[in-house]
């Protein structure tokens, strides 16, 4: 049996003999797709497929500033890896992404599912404060972290200047190595909560409002009309807001840049900073492909999870 | 508007044909430039492309020295944070100015890579030249660069605030500790300075530690003890607020206008805005060592170089306009424009004396030491490990030594 043949059994067409100007009108038919795929394919290969294979060659390299006009990048084996991985930085920025992505993700989550909630009932000015939600995602990230540094000041911050009316003493935000990674997780999650409330709104408003009528009827309203329906249909969606999140989140840089740019004494060092700081810091992009290629490596597996959700949830 | 006759509306109508008549020849002269730019060096394009990270103020400049050598310039300004990746793009692509300006301290990396020219080449050299000048830009034993103007960092004070506090300039380490403690009152700090993990960080934590014998091949020493221990000194005194560790020296500057800060460490660069704050009577004397000795501060400022294009006569060109805007009258004038120090020592001295506000300044580039004359292209390593000792002790993760030592073995 041809290959064609049980293509058509799986799509259920029946098998018949076959006329030779069907062949022909067929094996175009069979080129003409193949056309389809093709942009998708050389789009791939280039903006993603090339920079991720360049990656991966660079970080067993010695590719320096002499490389940019030279060309020579000299083989270093596992050199740049070993460089990495016996940095003291490295537990530090491996240890900082993880608090960073997780601690982001949870409260992203929490509070875009408690507003998507809030905003399921219609009430007076509903759309206007929604659309006011979105401001954080509109702004250019590096804005947002300028003036979350110039409100987290120590002295003159808008933040502890209001704490002082309670009397709170001034808060050291982004001046104590303890408290930087909790300020700049929070000036993550801030950004991030129109994103989830977003998605998440737009699942709950997918849910067939029968089903919300039918569990009333059989008494379920409250806490377990959300259990039992809004959770169980929104599931799907709930998996790829945190799988996107994770990634969004892994590769940010330009925020805590900004606040803080990986300090005091690198306390909210990222794998992220780190890559950035090894490739156009200090010239080393060697040692900085490797750093961001074990960051891919993680992207990769939250990547892959995202495509079995994904799947699953077109095949449901 | 008025209504057109029918001459204009057929000038018009020439013009749009001369456009198109332009459009045509566009591919012509852009073949012609690569053919020119090419195998003959004939250079028949006067034309020289200027790349740097200044403002429009300099133009001027540029047009003056292109009048002199007998060429037309092409400016281009690039911000300050993207110049470095610019010129490694170009590099890679052969795109490269003719004149490139560089903040000296990455000269010997990008002449490192091969993409300049010795200015030997053009019968230029930094005789007669604070001596850093030299250090700074020369690799392997060439020069590639040449600074027209340069900088430093010194101290300046409140002259309102330390008269009513009967509080003299400071010269050593325990005179400035004294002098900063007295000068706390209130919301306003004796001193100020910028301890950022970034390079600026570094920078000025070096007059401290370099004119205490401090050294970036090995940074936990005794010495570079004594100067950390003397930074963290001025912040346990409640002298110098916990915050200078986010600070930008613009920060500093701005902390000091305000009338937070009695003293700060700042570069000449801030006179400008210095000089339009209102009420506010400054002057500057060399930043404290600790028993008074002469100090040793990073040489600042940026230095022109030539890289290496197809068209030597082209680069002959550059390399004249080069040694115009070092000519030791220019030196004077693109000091006037930007509020720097001329390199030449002559020019310096004169300079000094005419402009007594960064007198100060003067004293300090003869002296000074530039940040790559050690190390070179591996400047950067070291200089990521002098911050990172300098937060490390400010935050109190570690005492100044073992902060030292840390930095010193963190494999950066």
């Amino acid at each position: 049996m041809s290959v064609s043949a049980q293509a058509r059994i799986r799509t259920g067409v029946p098998v018949r003999p076959v006329r030779p100007g069907q062949r022909r009108a067929r094996m175009l038919a069979g080129t003409s797709r193949w056309l389809f795929v093709t942009p998708a394919v050389v789009f791939v290969a280039i903006f993603f497929g090339y920079p991720i294979v360049k990656n991966v060659i660079m970080s067993f390299q010695d590719y320096s500033t002499k490389t940019f006009f030279t060309g020579e990048a000299p083989w270093v084996g596992f050199a740049n890896y070993v460089n990495v991985f016996g940095s003291s930085i490295f537990a530090t920025s491996l240890i900082n992404t993880g608090l960073f992505t997780v601690g982001s993700i949870v409260m992203q989550f929490a509070i875009g599912l408690g507003l998507a909630l809030f905003f399921k009932r219609n009430f007076p000015l509903s759309g206007f404060l929604r659309g006011l939600l979105l401001l954080p995602w509109l702004l250019p990230i590096i804005a947002s972290s300028a003036v979350w540094k110039w409100m987290l000041d120590q002295e003159s911050g808008a933040l502890n200047q209001f704490l002082g009316l309670f009397g709170i003493p001034a808060v050291p935000w982004l001046v104590s190595p303890s408290l930087a990674l909790v300020a700049v997780i929070g000036v993550n999650i801030w950004l991030g909560i129109p994103f989830n409330t977003t998605i998440l709104y737009s699942g709950i408003q997918a849910v067939p409002e029968e089903l919300y009528e039918a569990a009333s009827l059989d008494g379920a309203t409250g806490w377990k009309a959300f259990w039992n329906i809004t959770w169980p249909s929104i599931r799907s969606v709930v998996s790829v807001v945190i799988v996107l999140g994770v990634v969004y989140t892994l590769k940010v840089v330009d925020l805590i840049l900004g606040l803080t740019g990986g300090g005091p004494a690198n306390s909210t060092q990222t794998l992220a900073t780190n890559a950035y700081h090894q490739s156009f810091v200090n010239f080393q992009f060697g040692v900085g492909a490797a750093v961001s290629n074990v960051l891919i490596v993680v992207s990769f597996v939250f990547a892959m999870v995202y495509l079995a959700i994904t799947r699953k949830a077109v095949d449901e | 508007m008025k209504p057109r006759s029918p001459i204009q509306r057929r000038t018009r109508f020439g013009g749009l044909l001369g456009a198109v008549a332009m459009m045509a020849t566009v591919p012509l002269i852009l073949t012609g430039c690569s053919g020119g730019g090419g195998s003959s060096s004939s250079g028949s394009a006067k034309n020289l492309t200027i790349e740097d990270y200044y403002q429009a103020s300099y133009d001027p400049i540029y047009k003056t020295c292109a009048t002199q050598v007998g060429a037309t310039v092409t400016i281009n300004h690039v911000a300050g944070a993207g110049l470095i990746a610019k010129v490694l793009q170009q590099a890679s692509s052969r795109t490269l100015p003719d004149v490139l300006m560089l903040d000296n301290p990455d000269v010997q990396q990008i002449a490192a890579s091969g993409a300049l020219s010795p200015l030997s080449d053009y019968g230029l050299s930094a005789k007669g030249l604070v001596p850093a000048v030299e250090a700074a830009n020369t690799y392997k034993g060439d020069l590639y660069g040449l600074q027209p103007v340069t900088n430093s960092i010194a101290l300046y004070y409140n002259k309102k605030l330390l008269s009513a506090a009967g509080v003299t300039p400071p010269k050593t380490w325990d005179e400035l500790r004294a002098a900063a403690k007295k000068l706390t009152t209130g919301k306003t700090y004796g001193f100020a300075m910028s301890n950022i993990n970034t390079y600026e960080g570094t920078w000025q934590f070096l007059p401290y530690f370099w004119s205490n014998g401090g050294d970036e091949k090995n940074i936990a020493t005794t010495g570079a003890t004594q100067a950390l221990q003397f930074d963290l000194d001025l912040q346990n005194d409640g002298s110098m607020s916990k915050s200078s560790i986010n600070w930008a020296q613009a920060d500093v500057n701005n902390q000091f206008i305000a009338g937070k800060a009695a003293m700060m460490i700042n570069g000449p660069w801030q006179l400008p805005l210095l000089n339009a704050a209102k009420g506010l009577e400054f002057d500057s004397v060399p930043i404290p060592t600790r028993a008074g000795e002469a100090t040793v501060a990073p040489l600042g400022g940026e230095a022109f170089t030539v890289p290496v294009t197809k068209d030597t006569a082209k680069m002959k060109l550059a390399g004249k306009f080069v040694g115009c805007l070092n000519a030791e009258k220019m030196q004077s004038t693109i000091a006037g424009v930007t509020g720097n120090v001329p390199t030449n020592i002559t020019a310096a001295d004169a300079w000094a004396t005419t402009h007594p506000q960064v007198a100060s300044f003067v004293t300090t580039v003869k002296t000074a030491r530039a940040r790559t004359g050690e190390l070179g292209p591996d400047w950067p390593k070291a200089a990521t490990k002098i911050y990172t000792a300098v937060q490390l002790a400010l935050t109190g993760k570690a005492s100044p030594e073992a902060a030292l030592q840390q930095a010193q073995s963190q494999n950066q």
